[in-house]
């Protein structure tokens, strides 16, 4: 059943504390992720991001699209940077520095800045139990280069690095890495799934995530059609068909209870998914199979986790 | 003031008293040979509460030096320290504190470079951090790691860049020597509180780290070389002030017996106290020899180098790293310092004393012979610098 406060619209803060007239591409399903992220962190946050698309469209010296206190350093550290930033807090209150705050720490960083390059860090600061929010915005490959495969391409997707040719017919060869299982498996309080086709979950999550005490993980599917060679205006509709496929099945991990936040009765076939994007047209009828087989054993491992099964 | 004590002393444990006394708010290392006696003792001064600090146990060097820069922009004072290989895995990060002018300070516990992999001491490391943007001091013993650590804070703190003291891992790290620790208050007096003017605050927003396009990298660039070029004059006023404070003084480049000399060892860190006995030798055998100590190595002291060597007739540099295919990386930056000289020693390089090899008062002396014959023999244009003690 698709639950109902997924979708409806409610009063939502007007204010951007992430800026309008930044330089993402028409259509960026991140660039919104990001925006309505902010919407749900509010004022009191202090933002750390990795190299990435959201660090270059957002911070062109002399110009910045935050109007909270942001801060970039490399491509592999966020989650290093933002335990050197809440220690620092911590201290600081605890030593009568400065007067005591409530200030939310929370860290951005791409698939690959997270599940590739940044997973040490992440880990570390995770397993550390630092108290901030982590947000992967995952658009699937190495974007902001020019769409290189990471280890969260999904399997059969073409990219620059795993191309198509007659030798390769698939793209990529692997399947995805599953890092909001991986955030799990580090017992953190609270880990989530998230897209911003489904705008209120996505700041519901956000906000659980801050309330926590310790780490929080929310990993956000983030179309991204320069990449996914697909239209612009599909970015929305992208990122429902994702999850009603149960290409991403949007859950959350509260303590260590799954919960799935849509639990869906019959999945749509992965082929209407698929189908609207250029970076799967090579696939034949077998490998859509074989992901569909996938994508099913997958979501029913999910929902025995949620206890549905 | 208070009357220091006279302690025996670990070097990793002198620096440990400093990080304290300055009151340091987050660290954050991870443990690698020889540094390790000085993370050990601060995570022990923490659990015994004789300091207050966040110490983040990270999972490597890189996020070492993430979290004291994450700390710093946020307004802690920060402490972080390496060896060898850590200092490689951490370099990427050493040129954001310099570049975003945070006052991070560390301290490099001096380490051979793999492969074979060796934790013993050589300058390997340090000389792959030459362009990092840092401050960088070289201590020749443990009052010194002690005087220098205090120092750094100062020093980084008023010009907002980042400082690295530099201790010969080993001979300094796991050495006891006597020294004179100051009174707490003392210290404290001599670093006081420190706001930075733009911190991470949701009361006042900036950004950070920002992206930079030809159209206006250089410029941030030229900001930054001036402005570390200007660090000099308040390096020398930290060193005044301390001098005047707790009575020992530092230059940035330091001479030993060198009036009258005729020819001069330099050397850098912990060596340059057995150069000190082979100097001593050679004058009580009526040899003109003096001995220059660098002891600021970043920003490159130019003005003091020159007016050290202006009257001797031969210059010989010991390196303890090798720039392969290129000879000495010190020597190479000290003849590049003299060579627009019009009048100039010749420089003999030598390299020695790697992967914690032992330099002896007798090799001293041999080196001195060898630059010697090399001049009289016509060879001091020859690049091509010795190795010594190695067994062929």
């Amino acid at each position: 059943m698709i639950e109902e406060n997924l979708l409806i619209p409610r009063e939502v803060t007007t204010e951007e504390n992430f800026a309008p007239g930044h330089r993402a591409c028409i259509g960026c399903g991140e660039a919104l992720a990001v925006r309505l992220v902010c919407k749900a962190l509010g004022k009191n946050v202090i933002i750390v991001t990795a190299t990435g698309c959201i660090e270059i469209i957002s911070s062109l010296l002399p110009q910045t699209s935050w109007r909270v206190p942001w801060i970039h350093t490399l491509f592999e550290n966020v989650a290093a940077v933002v335990s050197g930033i809440e220690s620092a807090y911590k201290a600081r209150i605890r030593k009568g520095k400065i007067p005591q705050r409530d200030i939310k720490f929370v860290g951005f960083a791409g698939d690959g800045g997270t599940s590739d390059i940044g997973i040490q860090a992440l880990s570390g600061a995770m397993e550390r139990g630092h108290d901030f929010l982590y947000v992967c915005f995952d658009n699937e490959a190495y974007m902001n280069t020019g769409i290189q495969r990471s280890s969260s391409t999904p399997y059969g997707a073409w990219t620059t690095t795993a191309p198509v040719g007659e030798k390769r017919p698939v793209g990529q060869m692997t399947w995805k890495k599953n890092m909001p299982e991986i955030a799990v498996a580090h017992r953190i309080p609270y880990v989530a799934t998230a897209c911003p086709s489904y705008p209120f979950d996505l700041m519901d999550k956000v906000r659980r995530g801050l309330d926590m005490a310790g780490p929080a993980y929310i990993h956000v599917f983030s179309p991204c059609p320069t990449g996914w060679r697909c239209r612009p205006d599909m970015t929305v509709e992208l990122g429902r068909l994702a999850v009603e496929t149960g290409v991403f099945p949007l859950y959350e991990v509260v303590n260590g209870e799954y919960h799935l936040s849509i639990d869906l009765p019959e999945l749509r076939p992965v082929r209407e998914y698929l189908k609207h994007q250029g970076r799967f047209r090579h696939l034949s009828d077998e490998v859509i199979e074989e992901i569909q087989a996938r994508v099913e054993a997958d979501y029913k491992r999910l929902r025995e986790k949620a206890g549905l099964e | 003031m208070k009357m220091g004590r006279i302690v025996g002393l670990e070097g990793s444990f002198a620096i440990a008293e400093a990080v304290r006394m300055v009151n340091v708010d987050v660290i954050a290392a991870y443990p690698i040979t020889p540094q390790t006696h000085i993370v050990e003792r601060l995570a022990e001064m923490i659990a015994d509460g004789e300091l207050d600090a966040e110490f983040i146990c990270v999972e490597s060097e890189h996020s070492a030096m993430s979290a004291c820069v994450g700390a710093s922009a946020a307004g802690a004072r920060v402490f972080t320290c390496s060896a060898g290989q850590g200092l490689e895995l951490m370099h990427e990060v050493l040129y954001i504190p310099s570049s975003m002018r945070l006052p991070v300070v560390a301290v490099a516990a001096n380490r051979a470079l793999s492969a074979p992999l060796s934790v013993w001491c050589d300058h390997s490391d340090a000389m792959s951090l030459r362009d990092i943007g840092w401050i960088q001091m070289f201590a020749e013993n443990n009052q010194q790691a002690f005087d220098l650590t205090v120092c750094a804070y100062r020093m980084a703190e008023e010009v907002l860049f980042p400082a690295m003291v530099h201790i010969d891992g080993f001979f300094l790290s796991h050495v006891i020597e006597d020294m004179e620790l100051p009174a707490e208050e003392d210290v404290r007096d001599f670093i006081p509180d420190y706001e930075h003017p733009f911190v991470l605050d949701p009361d006042k927003p900036v950004s950070m780290g920002c992206y930079a396009p030809p159209f206006i990298y250089p410029e941030t660039k030229k900001a930054q070389e001036v402005d570390f070029e200007a660090t000099k004059q308040k390096i020398l006023k930290t060193w005044e002030e301390f001098g005047r404070t707790f009575g020992r003084h530092y230059s940035p480049v330091e001479l030993y017996r060198m009036e009258d000399a005729r020819i001069a060892l330099l050397v850098m860190g912990s060596l340059s106290e057995t150069a000190m006995l082979a100097v001593d030798e050679m004058r009580d055998a009526g040899e003109a020899v003096g001995l220059i100590r660098l002891r600021l190595w970043r920003p490159f002291p130019f003005a003091e180098l020159r007016a050290a060597v202006k009257d001797i007739e031969l210059l010989v540099v010991l390196d303890r790293a090798i720039s392969f295919g290129m000879g000495g990386p010190v020597c190479s930056e000290v003849r590049s310092a003299l060579y627009n000289l019009v009048e100039r020693p010749p420089v003999i390089g030598f390299i020695g004393g790697l992967g914690g090899r032992d330099i002896s008062v007798a090799e001293f002396r041999y080196m001195i012979k060898r630059a010697r014959e090399r001049v009289n023999a016509g060879e001091e244009r020859e690049d091509k610098p010795e190795l010594i003690g190695i067994r062929e």
